[in-house]
């Protein structure tokens, strides 16, 4: 059977001529790859994040944005080579979470 | 982006016991999941010294820089110039280094479109594209319509951007690689004749170089 990504070739509806300009977490999503995968540190090659993201499975992948499951990848294969732990992770999800709460307080 | 953004009834369950609804990418929004992830992977790669914030930015300054202005660059020249035309088609990644543009280890194939011949561009796996030459990809060049279809009817896909070719005209869908990515060589446009390359550049569109589109008439 066909992988989800592997699309060549299916039906689809038309092509929505969408752009948008990109967001700082995205663009900084997209360096992270770039540094990640330089030769200083070849912490991860493309083929890596290419697995992870097509593991996803086909609802994840189709509800995610593009740089969404670049991210998704990218923190599945740092968790995966021991770069951080899960424990890490989830701490330091919420402490920015946190301050982003207090930040929209102060500001309204 | 393309893709779905009506993430209203979606909440995703993770591992830490609470559901957060995913938003879109609107820099006026709440930040969502992934933005949050994507903020604290920063930071922790930092904290590790992986990487610096000083390097995140310079890479990101480095990849803004990279433009399809680029990429008209080596078009106008292979338009002006038989013998670097010569070298584009024979080895994409050493002419276009020639022209200052390093396209690391991936290899550049420039195909060139003639009056038989038109060419298009997908990556039907994921999203390959010659980032090094053109910058970020355009949202719907990821999208599940383009890749799906672009290689089934070329023609349809084309029309939808408003390019219609002869039917005796030959098209070629060219399916990008992590390795190896594709750029196309539009025709010339006539009626510039004796024009400098910097003119030229001019005409030259993202769209162009990627397939979906011919060079703008003079």
């Amino acid at each position: 059977m066909r992988a989800h990504h592997d699309m060549g070739g299916e039906p689809a509806g038309s092509v929505e001529l969408t752009e948008h300009d990109y967001s700082l977490w995205e663009k900084r999503t997209d360096a992270l790859l770039m540094l990640l995968s330089d030769q200083k540190r070849q912490l991860l090659r493309v083929d890596q994040l290419r697995r992870a993201i097509e593991q996803l499975g086909p609802d994840a992948y189709d509800r995610m944005s593009y740089y969404e499951r670049w991210i998704a990848s990218i923190t599945q294969n740092m968790l995966e080579r021991g770069v951080f732990t899960a424990e890490e992770l989830g701490r330091k999800m919420a402490a920015v979470e946190a301050g982003l709460a207090s930040e929209r307080k102060a500001g309204s | 982006m393309s893709h779905t953004h009506d993430h209203g009834d979606h909440d995703h369950e993770h591992d830490h016991g609470h559901a957060h609804p995913v938003r879109i990418d609107h820099d006026d929004r709440p930040l969502g999941y992934y933005q949050i992830m994507a903020t604290a992977v920063f930071e922790l790669l930092i904290e590790k010294g992986v990487t610096t914030a000083d390097e995140v930015r310079a890479a990101i300054e480095a990849m803004d820089g990279r433009t399809p202005e680029q990429g008209a660059r080596v078009v106008a020249r292979a338009w002006t110039d038989p013998a670097f035309k010569a070298r584009l088609l024979a080895d994409g990644s050493a002419a276009c280094r020639e022209l200052g543009i390093d396209m690391g280890v991936t290899r550049l194939v420039v195909v060139e479109n003639t009056t038989e011949a038109h060419n298009l561009v997908v990556c039907t796996l994921c999203s390959c594209y010659p980032r090094a030459v053109l910058g970020r990809p355009p949202d719907w060049y990821k999208s599940r319509a383009y890749r799906s279809r672009a290689v089934r009817e070329p023609r349809a896909v084309l029309a939808e951007f408003g390019t219609r070719l002869p039917n005796d005209m030959t098209v070629r869908v060219h399916d990008s690689t992590a390795d190896m990515r594709y750029l196309v060589l539009p025709r010339r446009p006539a009626s510039t004749e004796g024009w400098s390359a910097e003119r030229l550049a001019a005409l030259v569109t993202r769209d162009s170089m990627i397939g979906v589109a011919v060079a703008k008439p003079a």
